[in-house]
């Protein structure tokens, strides 16, 4: 029951939305789309789902080619980052729904609509329209629909984007639960690394209409294929310098000496080091550390967090560490970057080492 | 009185004159009338609405202008749905340039086109029938209901749209049982605006009928009759005419409020 995607793409006018696609889906699995705004997240599940049809390339369900069959013909649901329910019906209409659609008989539905109400704790608010909801709980509504049918593919766009704080820490950890011990292929889009991180699975990172790498997140996360599948995966965004690698030692911003590190196995040359804000600190920490000294831009703390933003050498590097690092901006700053923790891109944008 | 007050006082006054001087005279003979200056009627007569009410060439205006409004207001409602929708989610080629010629309609005089209206339904036979007004009136209610109608439809994300499909709804039920509730104030307000622009319009409804349709504006705008003046019961047919307007506005003022806020009127 997995889902097959074979080279599809998604042409808009001149503009190519979707660049020639290959991912397999399995039954059960929860995979993660990670990318940008506008990376095509949302055309990707829609071309999944089938409201929109691929310009190229086949959909296989099952074995069977599916790429012409419309969304009503699929065992589909969808949950979107606007709170999208019918603002006509109440809590249970919307909920029971696509099983009314489906001609089930009325007392199959009203033990499946309160089911799916109980798990998302929604029973007191049944009879109340959506605009006489919370923001929480009308997302909650959204997911109970797309959970009272056992649908094969739950598609996710942001479930959690325009909830408020709590609300969204909340339903992160329930979202998980509720999918576990499913058949369904759930496929979570998100903007944020640490979402496809808490929730594990597989992650497809995408950039500018591309899947630049698929499989397990906690694999993408550590050896990122390349710089662009870094730069996704990285919030704040990973820093990057060119480095010249000579021997025992590279140079970084075009005049700081810094040990090899993690590079000094590779042959001598220039690379692109990538090296997470994490692993750039107000502190020396790491036995192999490269210090360099910019200018602070601004700060950010968050109380258990600080988050450096300063200029070197013309661009900008992140730090972020534990405690309160207070800088004043325009000072300058001396951070230590963990190089054994550095990751080296050739030329062509492709993860050496 | 405080001096805030007193502005919008002025104003209210200036506004209800004319329509105090039409109720008083409806309750005058026409006599009194004519013979001179009376705030309030010497001499209160309910005679002329009396003849309103008995009288079938006067009452069936009424019912004549229903009809043709009812049918017009209908027709637009029926026609602009599927256009505005189709403006609100589709590009297709001249589709702004379209929806903005639409709305041209709307600028050209009425008076433009009684010749040829009058000519046309003559040649079909359709002259002296409420339809010939109903469809008339659609020249100027369809563009303006579409474009009422393509502001509310745009204000609901297509991810509804798109959310109905992947709940199993055919188009059709999804217009009929979600996507019509769902913008039901712009619909209200559509609906009043064509039910007031064909009620209050007199040039083609009075030139494309005669007797068999004859709407209350060509009636109640008769200066003379068979009994020479009768400014009291034309007074009586001009109140009587105000009050549908009135409850149609009492009945969809809610929505007007939420539809001005919503949508583009």
């Amino acid at each position: 029951m997995s889902l097959e995607l074979h080279n599809i793409t998604k042409q808009v006018g001149a503009d190519t939305h979707i660049h020639p696609t290959s991912l397999v889906l399995k039954p059960g699995s929860f995979n993660v789309l990670l990318g940008t705004t506008l990376s095509g997240k949302t055309t990707l599940m829609q071309l999944m789902a089938g409201i929109q049809k691929p310009s190229s390339g086949t959909i296989r369900f099952a074995g069977k080619d599916v790429t012409g069959v419309a969304v009503q013909k699929r065992n589909v649901s969808m949950v979107y980052q606007q709170f999208i329910n019918y603002p006509n019906f109440n809590v249970y209409d919307n909920i029971a729904s696509p099983l009314r659609v489906a001609g089930m008989s009325s007392a199959e539905i009203d033990a499946r609509v309160g089911k799916a109400a109980d798990l998302l704790r929604l029973t007191p608010m049944l009879k109340r329209r959506p605009n006489e909801l919370s923001g929480g709980q009308q997302q909650r509504t959204a997911i109970a629909r797309a959970l009272v049918k056992d649908s094969d593919l739950i598609l996710l766009d942001e479930p959690l984007a325009n909830l408020d704080y709590k609300l969204r820490e909340e339903l992160r950890e329930e979202l998980p639960k509720l999918f576990a011990g499913r058949e369904a292929i759930v496929v979570y889009a998100t903007t944020e690394p640490i979402e496809a991180l808490l929730f594990g699975g597989t992650t497809a990172a995408l950039h500018e209409g591309r899947v630049t790498q698929f499989g397990p997140t906690s694999a993408i996360y550590r050896t990122p294929r390349d710089l662009v599948t870094a730069q996704v995966f990285s919030d704040p965004p990973i820093n990057t310098a060119i480095v010249e690698k000579r021997g025992e030692t590279m140079t970084v911003f075009g005049n700081v000496a810094w040990p090899a590190g993690s590079a000094r196995s590779l042959p001598d040359g220039r690379y692109t080091m990538g090296i997470r804000p994490h692993h750039v600190t107000p502190e020396k920490a790491a036995k192999t550390s490269g210090a360099f000294t910019g200018r602070v831009l601004v700060t950010e703390l968050s109380g258990s967090e600080s988050i450096i933003h300063v200029e070197v050498g013309g661009s900008t590097w992140v730090s972020q560490s534990h405690g309160i690092h207070a800088f004043e901006v325009g000072a300058s700053a001396t951070l230590h970057a963990d190089l054994d923790q550095a990751l080296f891109f050739g030329a062509n944008g492709e993860l050496i080492r | 009185m405080t001096k805030r007050s007193f502005v919008p006082i002025i104003y209210i006054i200036f506004l209800m004159l004319p329509i105090y001087w039409l109720l008083n005279m409806s309750f005058k003979t026409t006599n009194e009338i004519l013979g001179g200056f009376s705030i309030f009627p010497r001499e209160f007569t309910l005679d002329s609405y009396r003849t309103i009410f008995s009288d079938p060439s006067w009452y069936m205006a009424y019912v004549h202008s229903l009809i043709y409004v009812g049918l017009n207001t209908l027709f637009s409602i029926a026609v602009a749905l599927p256009a505005a929708y189709a403006f609100s989610r589709f590009k297709f080629l001249g589709d702004k340039h379209l929806f903005f010629w639409l709305l041209s309609n709307r600028m050209a005089p009425p008076a433009v086109f009684v010749l040829p209206f009058v000519q046309l339904y003559s040649a079909v036979g359709l002259h002296d029938t409420h339809i010939a007004v109903a469809l008339a009136h659609t020249l100027f209610n369809i563009p303006l209901a579409v474009w009422i109608l393509e502001g509310f439809m745009s204000g609901v994300p297509k991810e509804l749209d798109e959310t109905a499909y992947v709940d199993g709804y055919s188009f059709p039920a999804f217009f009929g049982k979600i996507f019509i509730p769902t913008i039901s104030a712009g619909i209200g307000v559509a609906a009043f605006f064509c039910f007031m622009f064909s009620w209050v319009e007199m040039l083609l409804a009075k030139n494309l009928t005669t007797v068999a349709a004859k709407p209350i504006v060509a009636a109640m705008t008769k200066t003379s009759s068979a009994s020479g003046y009768e400014l009291g019961l034309l007074a009586a047919a001009g109140v009587l005419t105000i009050i549908p307007g009135a409850i149609v506005i009492y009945f969809v003022r809610n929505y007007i409020a939420k539809g001005f806020a919503l949508g583009r009127v």
